[in-house]
């Protein structure tokens, strides 16, 4: 398991991010899904090897729930 | 403010305009005032309607931008113009306001961590490089001209400056070094230049790991933080099906009831229904909060453990090194037949060659040159003293055991620590009391704690009996227990967990060498003096950059400000709102009230909030 940590710019109000980071706990391949709205911050956990794998699933579930949100990298 | 604001701020004035013309001129014409109410309203709203109609092609239902577009349209609907526009144009204030808040506490937490260095000047291949600290490789050469940051960890080859540390320590007080001093990057470089050969790669560096540790605090939630956003997720659908139900029952059920009075009063419920000025208030209170603590050297790892101190029901101390300086000090001369100073200066000279902890603490309180061509023939016997002739005098200088052995007739002394004998020519001179020393800090630190309701204050130390007892007699701590080995501390620990009540906290408070079973097992576990130490940086969950217990007491003293406001915000608003709901379902409580209620919590919730950053050191 590895802690990853990413910027994530353009969560309109701080219920979106809550709600965001209710569906993206559901995600079966990462754990202890955080996002942090003061400090536009996303971080989870997940095996090394998944990691690719885990931010398109990630992404693509920021494109369905809140379109304005990204992940800067 | 951004552009964005900014252009969202102008949007506003013109339709605040726009409404207030229409609203206070009444023009005579009936169409001519809706025209202004719908232009007002698309110049403020439009956004927001084309959002909420993104959002239901998503199926995204209870999803703010919706909620407001419903309550309008259905005003519009009814007739109610201006509260239609009235409602679209304070939401717009309302989370105008609320971006122009974050935005602000974000800088101003940012600001408050600008450690982070820029650029390095290295020298590479006789020329000096300016390049990102990242590309600095260990072992290079880095110059620090004055009124630059430290960019890496690294001891001084050449040079002498003040440095600024406060933005690591809040400790205003600059700091003298000179060659072979280590430096930690994040510190400003007062008035020389230096040169440091780097010992830590950029992301090794005391700067990287503080600041990754303050960027990730706001990860670790709050239990505050937890129920307001759990309170969210339910309460908007709930209000949502009351509104509809507001809407469409009684009118069939009440005799003479109209559809368009339940329906507006169905459309003040969902103007309150929208719950994100509560939801931002509370993590915005904790984010002013860790920043406060950072900005007087208090590293506090999540917002939990803020939450949680808080409740500090019972400290642990370390001894050495936490109450006390960890040093042993000359404390106390008696001379007998000489001065004291002139007993320092002999028991010094004799101790000049040698490099034993005692000797150190002696040259140190003499803190003259000694001249060295005064000293011969030194002799130092293991486990006794030294015998040095000092200006053709032969001096002892040593234990009981010493002065037994050479003959000397003493008097014993009952002095706590260590005691050191002096003879001189034969004949005793006197004693030199060292001993560790209570950190002035620490009286200040357990006055403070008694002041914030800390109910138990314990020493838990390895140290021996007597000197324990002093120093827990002298602070008038609640309880000690010395002579203990580290097994035995996380007993007693454990044992003082069992003792306190279901909600208070156990605080360990250690200098993070050796502790780290006992921080793993408190509540919160702080490590002091940590500037540098990398192992207590990594242990505890909350970090003093400095040596200064009293520190733990002012980080209370900001939890318990942040959980109060906290308290204040959650209370305040629930009941705002749950009270605009009551009176409009019974029809007192107008749209207006309810747009009132609603952007008039937000806006003071946040201000609430905001207080905490205004927080003062004592």
């Amino acid at each position: 398991m590895k802690t990853y940590k990413f910027k994530i710019k353009g969560l309109d109000c701080a219920n979106c991010a809550n709600e965001l980071e209710r569906s993206l706990q559901k995600i079966d391949v990462i754990s202890n899904v955080s996002i942090s709205f003061m400090m536009q911050r996303l971080t989870f956990e997940c095996m090394e090897e998944n990691e690719e794998a885990a931010l398109e699933i990630i992404k693509k579930v920021i494109r369905k729930e809140e379109p304005d949100a990204y992940i800067e990298e | 403010m951004d552009k964005k604001m900014k252009k969202q701020l102008i949007k506003i004035i013109i339709a605040l305009i726009l409404f207030l013309s229409s609203l206070l001129l009444s023009f005579k014409s009936e169409f001519i005032n809706n025209i202004l109410f719908i232009i007002a309203y698309i110049i403020a709203g439009y956004n927001v309607v084309f959002k909420a109609i993104k959002n239901i092609t998503r199926g995204k239902i209870f999803d703010e931008n919706f909620l407001m577009t419903i309550a309008t349209i259905g005003a519009f609907g009814i007739g109610e113009f201006p509260e239609a526009v009235a409602v679209m144009l304070f939401y717009q204030i309302g989370e105008l306001f609320q971006s122009y808040a974050v935005d602000k506490s974000r800088k101003s937490i940012a600001s408050l961590m600008d450690i982070r260095p820029d650029y390095a000047n290295v020298y590479r291949n006789g020329e000096i490089k300016k390049v990102d600290p990242n590309e600095v490789n260990l072992e290079e050469i880095i110059l620090i001209k004055p009124g630059e940051k430290i960019p890496l960890d690294g001891v001084v080859i050449e040079g002498e400056s003040l440095l600024n540390t406060l933005a690591l320590t809040g400790e205003a007080m600059p700091r003298h070094i000179k060659p072979g001093a280590e430096v930690l990057s994040g510190c400003i470089n007062n008035d020389g230049t230096l040169k440091v050969k780097v010992t830590k790669e950029f992301g090794q560096s005391t700067v990287s790991k503080i600041l990754d540790l303050v960027e990730n605090a706001s990860s670790r939630k709050s239990k505050s933080e937890n129920f307001i956003s759990k309170f969210a997720k339910y309460y908007t659908p709930i209000v949502v099906i009351i509104a509809v139900i507001l809407a469409t029952i009684p009118p069939l059920i009440i005799e003479g009831a109209t559809f368009s009075d339940w329906v507006y009063r169905a459309l003040a419920f969902l103007v309150v229904s929208c719950p994100c000025a509560l939801v931002i208030s509370i993590p915005l209170s904790f984010f002013g909060g860790i920043g406060a603590a950072s900005k007087i050297g208090v590293l506090v790892k999540g917002s939990n453990y803020l939450e949680a101190l808080a409740s500090t029901e019972t400290i642990v101390c370390d001894k050495t090194g936490t109450l006390t300086e960890g040093e042993f000090k000359v404390q106390k001369i008696n001379a007998i037949g000489y001065s004291n100073e002139d007993l320092l200066k002999y028991a010094a000279y004799a101790e000049n060659y040698s490099n034993h902890p005692i000797s150190l603490s002696l040259k140190d309180a003499y803190s003259n040159e000694i001249n060295e061509k005064l000293v011969t023939g030194t002799k130092e016997i293991s486990g006794k003293g030294i015998i040095a002739k000092v200006d053709g005098k032969e001096v002892l200088v040593g234990n009981e055991k010493l002065m037994k052995e050479n003959n000397i007739d003493f008097q014993k002394s009952n002095e706590m620590g260590t005691i050191i004998y002096v003879a001189i020519s034969d004949k005793f001179a006197g004693v030199i009391m060292i001993a560790d020393r209570i950190k002035e800090d620490a009286y200040q630190a357990i006055k403070l704690f008694k002041e914030n309701h800390v109910k138990k204050i314990v020493m838990l130390t390895g140290d021996k009996e007597s000197i324990s007892k002093e120093v827990a007699n002298a602070l008038k701590l609640d309880e000690y227990h010395a002579e203990l080995l580290p097994q035995d501390k996380v007993e007693w620990t454990q044992k003082l967990i069992n003792e306190k009540s279901e909600k208070g906290k156990l605080v360990f408070v250690g200098d993070g060498i050796n502790d780290a079973p006992v921080l793993a097992l408190s509540d919160i576990g702080v490590a002091m003096g940590a500037l540098g130490s990398d192992a207590a940086i990594e242990a505890a969950d909350v970090v003093i950059m400095t040596d200064e217990p009293s520190k733990v007491a002012s980080a209370i003293k900001i939890s318990k400000k942040t959980m109060q406001i906290a308290r204040q915000n959650i209370v305040f608003a629930i009941t705002v709102k749950v009270a605009v709901l009551i009176l409009s379902a019974i029809g007192i409580a107008t749209m207006w009230a309810a747009v009132f209620a609603d952007v008039g919590v937000s806006v003071l919730a946040i201000l609430n909030a905001l207080r905490i950053l205004n927080i003062k050191n004592n």
